[in-house]
């Protein structure tokens, strides 16, 4: 078990300015007032952020990934959380065994 | 005017609905945080390291985000600041989440926001969609996401020897399968789509190009453009 001081620094800033965002809502939300187009994309920013993060595991990795992700997608409004899991990755597993 | 046993009732079935909504975030975790772990082992981090930044941190996406830049000597600012970009669209959700928690204390507040994270915020706000959020449900989330976060990574960290390669059984899959089944829990239609598509294009060519962590950022930017423009389209 060691602990080394660059790291400790770097998990310190990575604790904080996670916190920061965390809570950062709280002092500016009362202010915010939200006209109905900019309430339309507000709420539409969850959807917008989840996809980001994995696009590039989705699109830009090869296409085992891609049509994993596209029959994930396709049974992900019919199914629980987590059996669109377990079929996302055994569709992968599948896929790259067949694509390679 | 509810009596003190309905009240405690109430508290109880609160706590048993947080949990029954979180449990297949918490699950779909397991394989994400022994892999984050191991990876983290692969990058020279000790089990101590990984449990610390797991504690403090606690936020999947940067944690990845951050580990994938990690090297020696460790990049403290782009660490930091790819940290802070990934983590920037907490701001949105904390904000979101403001007027629902009208009834927290300050101390409910400040740990259950210290606990926010995609899935339970996701989860809350499906909840305040029909009735009343309570402390006892977002802040039964939030601890159980946090508790099983650090308590398998850290898991991750001392197996992560005997575990072999990730991609063998797609647990590097499984990240990406959780947050599509959560962007289908988002689901409204015509104006998601158009955020979905145009975020997953914008990123996947900001990911090649720009190169991580820029692609969160150009992506969510893109999709909430979006949204804004046929929004107003709709209404004109």
């Amino acid at each position: 078990m060691t602990l080394d001081i660059p790291t400790l620094l770097a998990i310190a800033g990575m604790a904080l300015v996670t916190y920061a965002t965390r809570i950062g809502g709280l002092f500016f939300a009362e202010k915010l007032e939200l006209s109905g187009r900019a309430r339309a994309a507000f709420n539409e920013i969850p959807a917008a952020v989840l996809v980001a993060v994995i696009a590039p595991m989705a699109l830009a990795t090869g296409p085992a990934e891609t049509v994993a992700a596209l029959l994930t997608a396709l049974v992900a409004r019919k199914l629980p959380l987590i059996a669109t899991i377990v079929i996302g990755v055994a569709a992968v597993v599948l896929l790259r065994g067949l694509l390679g | 005017m509810t009596t003190t046993s309905e009240q405690s009732t109430n508290f109880l079935a609160e706590i048993r609905n947080g949990l029954r909504d979180i449990l297949p975030a918490a699950i779909a975790a397991i394989p994400i945080g022994l892999l984050f772990g191991a990876l983290c082992v692969g990058k020279g981090l000790s089990p101590l390291e990984v449990a610390l930044m797991s504690g403090l941190v606690c936020a999947g996406a940067a944690q990845f985000a951050s580990i994938e830049i990690w090297g020696h000597p460790v990049p403290i600012a782009a660490v930091v600041f790819s940290t802070l970009l990934v983590n920037l669209r907490n701001l949105l959700m904390s904000a979101s989440l403001v007027p629902k928690t009208g009834s927290f204390t300050v101390l409910q507040r400040m740990l259950g926001f210290y606990a926010l994270s995609d899935e339970n915020w996701a989860l809350s706000e499906r909840r305040a969609a029909s009735r009343p959020l309570t402390p006892a449900y977002f802040l039964t989330m939030g601890g159980v996401l946090y508790t099983n976060w650090v308590f398998w990574t850290t898991l991750g960290a001392v197996a992560g020897a005997f575990l072999g390669d990730p991609r063998r059984i797609g647990a590097d899959f499984a990240f990406t399968a959780l947050f599509i089944g959560l962007i289908a829990g988002f689901w409204k239609g015509k104006s998601t789509a158009g955020a979905v598509v145009s975020s997953a294009v914008a990123s996947a060519l900001a990911f090649i190009v720009l190169g991580p962590p820029w692609h969160v950022l150009v992506g969510a930017a893109a999709g909430i453009l979006t949204a804004y423009a046929t929004s107003r389209a709709d209404t004109a």
